[in-house]
């Protein structure tokens, strides 16, 4: 591998080749504002907003798709460049629907975050604005289109992630969106709500229906955890406010899936909060499952396993362990049944 | 998984049978697709057209259960062509000469003809696996939910060893686990045969290490295993069962069978989240805990052990499941004292020596792949490099068998169930978005088959088995091929295992849910 020297903003820097100038400056804690690129995405280069100046070329370039020369001499903060920078912000919010206060993404906006950090008005711009209607055609996304910024993150999501292809830009000009081939609503599509999407979406284009209305990004507790579906054991965060599982997030750090999920994992933990849950013990009493104690329900078991394994003995009892539940859980299971009440009769769905 | 996750998108060659990993683990089927737009390889044995089978360059429609006819029959073909590696065949198996004389009859002739994959189709399947700088098999429950399915996961291993696909990166034999804990509950000796560790019950060492550690003497005897469990109770034999997180009534085949090996029961005790249909038989219910509300480990199929964390405190009077087993110890006379779960882990830790090195801190999170073989040691991506556990790989030749159930003039169609992309087994239909999304079975039927019935798509039919009925909507669709239906496992409204075959592979107890035969009638 070769290294490069460069110079970025008259800091001397040494990165291997194939860098991108935006990767460079990463390294280095240096901030190059960002709105379409995505460490896990291909570089497509289509907000322009990381651009930078690079001595000897003429105009500014997209740092996002540019690699690092020997010799280079980079300027990431010039008067001229923070200019370019806010035009773009400019002219991407003249045609953003301004609906913070309601807004689902609100506190994790990256538009919102760089207008602020440019001092961005919303009327700098005027002209038309496009009125689309909201696709809330499924019980999982709710995709607004007043609010894409054209970024194209999740067209990449959907085809470098799920590798699903579903997403794609139509139409040119003013009237360029994205979306399922024939403008389909996702519903009616062939997105399997694998909710990429969603996880990449830097605005409020995309939201979680779910969520909606349950808790601003700063009132909500994340605790990263494993999924409890399927064995390939990805890992979210569960967001939390006022002891209430509100939704899942990608954690970006998960070992064996990054961001990505399934429809189930994502969107399917509402079981958790289901009125259906069981909330206390319950014993039979003339044939009907009545509510009892715990204590009530401990004793009578304790003294039933006791009496049948006293009159038939111990290989006359079994249980079902679980690989629903934890490592732990099913470690106290089987000592239980081997140590406690002393068979080898210990099984679980391993084999179902 | 002998292998890891991680190294699936740079794989050069997969072989996937009978898994439907874009369903039932679509993280996995992800990856498997991102591998294809990578530049790799992909061949796929399903009977059902399946997402997967869209990305092939060979799809291998197998008539179901005709796997090891098919494995054994792509070995021919390599051996005919000398695609053998002969240096792994000569330095690390033993048994060799067995599985060429059985191989012998496997013609690629024959192996079509039974199978019905055209034979230029097992050419190609077998060049590509075979000549492949590396390979990886990927399996799921189309393999291992058969009465012959120990059998056919030892012909995948004869096929992974004879082309020396096993013990390097990118190569391997990598069963998907089904459920988001069965590695670990394996791993944690919740099987009638093993301690913790896979360390036999029978193995006098064994037997006395775990006394010396619990205290107690303990049984030489195998218990039963989950088939055994019902035929015991409905025989007078077993007279209570104590079952935490799990619904046979549901999810276990024939079950009309199980529901009356658990009335049979003296006394039942059943520990879910939800009253399922196990749960209206019991004695005792008792409300355990989500995976939200507690803290612990899962392992997933790569063998990587990841945390669990609490998130919120149990919903109402329930309780976490293991402060419940601690409890009931308790009070059985043996007591269970632990703070916290971290304590459970390590005194799993000082029994199990794949997990030897695991502290919940050092799971931290990014988890850890079994085995971690010390406190300085960080886990293992992949195994059977340089040597398999046993020392040299032993080739086990195996002739192929005929599912227990085929169909007849009576029951003219075969059955075979699964799971699909919108529901995982039984919990998630409480999860409303779901539900929403996903709130019915569609059977799935060939249009030649509908047409001949005279069903329209949606319409219902009745399914019926020797063993139960039920009705069903159905989907027109040439996912299946023609005399086949598929149906799902989560629906009670259809309760698919009413139908399922109540036989099981005599090694691993596991039901042969994948072939059994049934009558279809329009309604």
């Amino acid at each position: 591998m070769q290294w490069i020297q460069l110079k970025i903003d008259d800091k001397k820097i040494r990165v291997p080749e194939k860098t991108t100038i935006l990767e460079a400056c990463r390294m280095n804690n240096i901030l190059i504002p960002t709105l379409c690129h995505d460490p896990e995405l291909t570089n497509w280069g289509a907000c322009r907003l990381c651009v930078v100046e690079v001595e000897g070329m003429r105009n500014l370039v997209t740092s996002c798709t540019m690699e690092v020369q020997q010799g280079m001499v980079v300027r990431t903060s010039t008067p001229d460049i923070r200019e370019a920078r806010k035009t773009i912000l400019e002219l991407i919010v003249a045609n953003h629907d301004i609906d913070c206060l309601t807004c689902e993404k609100m506190g994790e906006c990256e538009l919102s975050k760089y207008a602020y950090e440019y001092g961005v008005k919303k009327d700098v711009f005027q002209g038309a604005k496009r009125e689309y209607e909201l696709d809330d055609s499924n019980p999982f996304i709710i995709r607004d289109l007043n609010k894409c910024i054209l970024c194209g993150k999740c067209v990449r999501a959907c085809a470098e992630i799920q590798v699903n292809h579903v997403l794609d830009y139509s139409k040119r000009g003013f009237e360029t969106q994205v979306g399922p081939a024939f403008h389909l609503p996702y519903g009616e599509s062939d997105c399997v709500f694998c909710g990429s999407c969603l996880a990449v979406c830097p605005v409020g284009a995309l939201t979680e229906k779910q969520m909606a209305g349950k808790g601003r990004p700063w009132e909500v507790k994340k605790i990263q955890t494993t999924c409890p579906f399927c064995g390939t054991g990805c890992n979210f965060d569960l967001n939390v406010r006022d002891n209430k599982v509100v939704g899942v997030t990608s954690n970006p750090g998960s070992p064996v899936n990054g961001r990505a999920l399934c429809v189930k994992g994502r969107f399917g933990v509402e079981y958790i909060h289901s009125p259906n849950r069981l909330i206390t013990p319950m014993i039979r009493k003339n044939g009907e499952l009545v509510e009892a104690e715990w204590y009530e329900a401990l004793e009578l078991i304790a003294e039933r396993f006791k009496t049948i394994k006293e009159q038939y003995g111990s290989d006359s009892l079994a249980a079902l362990s679980s690989a629903r539940c934890t490592n732990e859980e099913n470690y106290l299971m089987q000592k239980f049944m081997r140590a406690v009440i002393g068979t080898n009769n210990v099984d679980h769905c391993a084999r179902t | 998984m002998t292998n890891s996750i991680k190294e699936i998108p740079s794989s050069k060659v997969i072989f996937v049978i009978g898994s439907n990993a874009t369903e039932a683990h679509p993280v996995i089927g992800s990856k498997i697709k991102q591998a294809v737009q990578n530049g790799c390889r992909l061949i796929v044995a399903d009977p059902r057209r399946i997402e997967l089978t869209g990305f092939a360059e060979v799809w291998m429609r197998l008539r179901p259960g005709t796997d090891i006819t098919l494995i054994n029959g792509l070995m021919h073909i390599i051996l005919e062509k000398g695609w053998e590696n002969k240096a792994f065949i000569e330095e690390r198996t033993v048994g060799f000469e067995n599985l060429r004389e059985l191989l012998r009859e496997y013609t690629p002739e024959h192996v079509g003809g039974v199978t019905g994959i055209p034979v230029e189709q097992l050419y190609q399947a077998a060049e590509i696996y075979a000549t492949a700088e590396s390979a990886q098999i990927f399996y799921t429950l189309g393999i291992t939910e058969h009465t012959s399915g120990t059998d056919n996961v030892m012909s995948l291993a004869n096929l992974a060893m004879l082309t020396g696909n096993v013990g390097k990166e990118n190569s391997g034999v990598n069963p998907l686990r089904g459920q988001n804990n069965v590695q670990g509950a394996c791993d944690m000796g919740a099987l009638p045969n093993v301690y913790p560790g896979y360390q036999k019950v029978t193995d006098s060492k064994a037997q006395k290490k775990f006394e010396k550690a619990w205290g107690v003497s303990l049984s030489s005897n195998p218990g039963y295993m989950i088939p055994d469990m019902f035929q015991a109770s409905l025989e007078g034999k077993l007279k209570a069962m104590y079952i935490m997180g799990e619904d046979p009534v549901l999810t276990d085949a024939n079950a009309n069978h199980v529901r009356k090996g658990l009335e049979s029961l003296e006394f039942l005790v059943v520990q879910d989240l939800f009253l399922t249909e196990t749960a209206k038989l019991a004695d005792v219910v008792l409300p355990g805990a989500s995976f939200a509300e507690k803290t612990g480990t899962f392992t997933n199929t790569e063998r990587r052990v990841q945390m669990v964390n609490k998130a919120i405190d149990p919903i109402g009077k329930s309780k976490a499941d293991w402060r419940i087993i601690c409890d009931l110890a308790g009070r059985m006379g043996y007591d269970f004292i632990y703070k916290s779960t971290a304590e459970i882990m390590k005194e799993i830790a000082s029994l199990t020596p794949q997990y030897c090195g695991i502290t919940h801190d050092r799971l931290g999170t990014r988890g850890m792949q079994w085995p971690v073989l010390g406190e300085d040691h960080y886990g293992t991506q992949y195994l059977h490099k340089d040597r398999f556990v046993r020392g040299k790989g032993l080739f086990m030749p195996v002739e192929a068998r005929i599912p227990d159930e085929l169909p007849d003039k009576e029951y003219p169609f075969l059955l075979s169930t699964g799971r699909k992309l919108g529901h995982y087994n039984v919990t998630t239909r409480y999860s409303r978005a779901l539900e929403v999304h996903s709130s019915e079975e569609y059977a799935e039927l060939n249009p030649a088959d509908a047409k001949r019935l005279k069903v329209q798509e949606g319409e219902k039919v009745k399914v019926s088995s020797r063993r139960g009925e039920l009705q069903s909507k159905v989907r027109i669709t040439d996912r299946v091929p023609p005399g086949m239906i598929f149906m799902t496992l989560h629906y009670k409204e259809s309760p698919v295992n009413v139908l399922t075959n109540g036989v099981f592979d005599k090694v691993a107890g596991t039901y042969e849910y994948k072939v059994c035969a049934v009558q279809v009638t329009k309604l």
